[in-house]
């Protein structure tokens, strides 16, 4: 057993910045073996394991870090894999301050167990050195379930379907698999060897995977019910529809949504042109208007790409600011400007239609609104100009249209989400299910993967009832 | 992995390929597209679908080389595999039975008007196909347009063949000449749907166009095609591509379309040289 110090609580090790600026290598670099195992020990096992409560997909935290604590780090991972087939996406990019270890009875005291350091190092462990070869869980002549998307939500359930024997296809209209984790978070937080990998191992448990199929357009979703013999369906298509801020010259060449831009370079590896055939143009001077994590991500990947001044504007404090403290804090080591209590008014071009620079106003927060954060108002004279050549707009995303305007009976809200009856993601159609961005708009990756799951419940009891 | 079944040159530098793509051509009716990748590194470009055969699962698509990665394409022979076509991409185009329509094709604008013509006479409309080139030896697709539709009006820029002349020149003529004109479908290069569309506007026509907007995933999740349509931003791949021409900013269009020009031209030049992959 070794010496267990409750308070010491160890630092992610990482590139400097002056360095991960520049590149697009992975910023945290992973726990050292024993920094891992001295960490595992820390956790006091206790009874009441709120952590596991925490934790949408219900990890089993305090099992696998007494395996960790004795340096089986298989076995550990093997553990979490019982419930979370993404583990090394997790761990690296859930939130974790407000999930599992928010609640760490030691964090009490002392400094919550990094759970997430945690799932991250045994994760990769595994990767590295196990094996093993993989159990196809799936039978043939099992009812076979569709899935739509195979973003994080559509993973988990496909997944959990597997594991209970079902033949799942997913159906992903990109040409690569992982949603967002592929097009949306950049490699320098989420290599793309990661998400392989994990999808890999999603299809090693039996799931079939065709892409380059929009389910809505290629086939309708009453189609898979029908003639393509699913007993069920599960609707994870995220929530990828850009919204724009709708303010003059939003359309001028050099405003991209941020879903562009950072599908350009992480999909398309636009930062690798012209060896890859995807450009993407990214001038000087960048301003990133919005402030949660995707913004976050479009600042760092701006500065990546060379731009000398990149700022993010953000009409709120940084109080509000809803991206992760850790990746704020990231992207002002890199050199990420804050322009915070500033509302963008227009976008000015030149004669040719290229950005030239944003017309702004300075904002005061007044009284909280219905989102419960205090609401920006506008400083009457403050208007004032920043020079910019390149606008990426990062204020959040809607639901996709192309599936339920093709999907007449499907029920939706007034926000073109689609409607859910119970904790299952039961739709109005029966036999479809729905979870993830598509249900609650745009949540995180831990969120969607939890909906994933209880879909996959759902789905289960939905053919047991029937058949 | 698609396959290429067969591969034809209409015109210089402009070919016709038949896919395997048995999901697309299951679902594909006029006016769709597809979003093509030849290869891991290929970027993804949009296509309008000619013609699909359901029961062989193929489609037809018509490219001309116009940069690296059209040229790219165009080096792939028959029997090869193309990495990626997903489809049907856009909304199916709206086709009644109106009367009279004029089919204006500017180049290679004829091929994805093609199916659209099938469908307009199918209905029981008549079509007035005016299909343009710069000179004779550069119509594509002439006779193909030329057996389906009910008339054909021919005109070159040069004189070599037809009327001497515009499309746009030709349909004002035909408009004025008081024959039945319900409808107008214009395709072609932007500049020419806009001259279309600033005629037909003068006479009062009903006019659709296809936007070509740049394109990234073309399922409506970027906005890289957005439009201004009526004073509001659509995007081309889901809202479209099809619009009502009098309605469209083409000047926003033209100059969004110039966005990449530099960046194009880097990769021509790297695609002419021949050069490899430098980086890691």
């Amino acid at each position: 057993m070794p010496v267990r110090d409750l308070s010491a609580r160890p630092e992610m090790p990482k590139q400097n910045p002056g360095e991960r600026s520049r590149n697009f290598d992975e910023v945290a670099l992973g726990l050292a073996e024993e920094i891992a195992k001295a960490e595992a020990a820390r956790c006091l096992q206790c009874k009441t394991r709120p952590c596991v409560a925490g934790c949408p997909v219900e990890v089993p935290i305090p099992e696998f870090l007494a395996l960790a604590a004795e340096g089986r780090f298989i076995e550990a991972s093997l553990k979490i894999k019982e419930k979370n087939s993404l583990p090394a996406v997790c761990g690296r990019v859930c939130p974790q301050e407000t999930q599992c270890e928010s609640v760490c009875t030691l964090g009490k005291k002392f400094k919550p167990v990094a759970i997430g350091y945690m799932e991250r190092f045994v994760s990769d462990y595994e990767r590295a050195h196990s094996k093993q070869e993989v159990e196809k869980r799936t039978a043939d002549g099992a009812p076979k379930v569709a899935v739509v998307g195979s973003g994080p939500s559509g993973l988990t359930c496909a997944a959990d379907l597997a594991l209970m024997g079902y033949q799942v296809d997913i159906y992903e209209s990109l040409h690569e698999t992982g949603g967002v984790l592929r097009y949306g978070i950049p490699e320098f937080r989420l290599p793309k060897k990661i998400v392989d990998k994990e999808v890999a191992y999603v299809k090693q448990l039996g799931v079939r995977i065709v892409t380059n199929a929009v389910i809505g357009m290629s086939i309708g979703l009453e189609e898979l019910l029908g003639k393509e013999g699913y007993s069920a369906v599960f609707i994870g298509t995220g929530a990828g529809l850009p919204y724009f801020l709708g303010i003059p010259g939003e359309n001028l060449n050099g405003v991209y949504s941020a879903n562009e831009f950072l599908t350009r370079v992480n999909l398309m590896k636009a930062y690798k042109f012209p060896c890859y055939g995807t450009p993407v143009r990214i001038g000087r001077r960048v301003c990133v208007v919005g402030a949660g994590n995707v913004a976050m991500d479009s600042a760092r990947t701006a500065l990546r790409l060379g731009a000398k001044d990149v700022q993010i504007v953000y009409r709120r404090s940084r109080q509000e600011m809803p991206a992760r403290v850790e990746e704020i804090e990231n992207a002002e080591e890199e050199g990420v400007k804050l322009n915070l209590l500033t509302n963008p008014l227009a976008i000015v071009g030149d004669e040719q239609g290229i950005v030239k620079k944003m017309v702004c106003q300075r904002m005061e927060l007044g009284e909280p609104d219905a989102s419960g954060r205090r609401r920006p108002v506008p400083v009457e004279g403050s208007e004032f100009e920043i020079e910019a050549d390149t606008v990426v707009v990062a204020i959040g995303q809607g639901p996709n249209p192309v599936l339920t305007r093709n999907t007449k009976d499907l029920g939706l809200n007034k926000r073109g989400y689609i409607e859910i009856k119970d904790e299952f993601g039961a739709t109005s159609m029966p036999g479809v299910f729905a979870g993830g961005d598509i249900v609650t708009g745009a949540a995180t990756v831990i969120a969607a993967m939890g909906a994933g799951k209880q879909a996959a419940r759902g789905i289960d009891q939905y053919i047991k009832s029937r058949s | 992995m698609h396959r290429i079944i067969a591969k034809k040159l209409l015109a210089p530098s402009v070919y016709m390929f038949v896919l395997e793509a048995p999901l697309v051509a299951k679902a594909a009716k006029p006016g769709n597209f597809v979003m093509v990748r030849t290869d891991e590194k290929g970027e993804r470009i949009p296509l309008t679908i000619v013609e699909h055969d359901e029961k062989l699962g193929t489609i037809t698509i018509v490219v001309q080389e116009i940069g690296a990665s059209t040229m790219r394409l165009c080096e792939y022979e028959e029997g090869a595999l193309l990495a990626d076509v997903l489809g049907p991409c856009g909304k199916p185009t709206k086709i009644e039975k109106v009367g009279t329509v004029l089919a204006v094709a500017g180049g290679i604008g004829i091929a994805p008007l093609i199916p659209q013509i099938k469908e307009h006479m199918r209905v029981g409309n008549k079509v007035v196909t005016i299909l343009g080139a710069r000179t004779e030896d550069l119509y594509v697709l002439r006779d193909t347009a030329s057996m389906i539709s009910s008339e054909m009006i021919l005109c070159t820029d040069d004189g070599s063949c037809g009327f001497h002349g515009f499309v746009t020149q030709a349909l004002e003529e035909y408009i004025k000449s008081g024959k039945p004109a319900d409808e107008v479908v214009a395709i072609g290069p932007v500049r020419m749907m806009k001259a279309c569309a600033d005629v037909t506007r003068k006479y009062d026509v009903k006019t659709t166009v296809s936007l070509n907007a740049t394109m990234l995933d073309g399922t409506g999740m970027c906005g890289c095609c957005r439009v201004t349509v009526a004073g509001e931003t659509k995007f081309s791949c889901v809202d479209g591509p099809e619009f009502d021409a009098h309605e469209v900013d083409f000047d926003e269009l033209i100059k969004r379309q110039t966005f990449f020009r530099e960046e194009e031209r880097l990769a021509l030049e790297k695609h002419r040289s021949g050069e490899g992959c430098k980086c890691r």
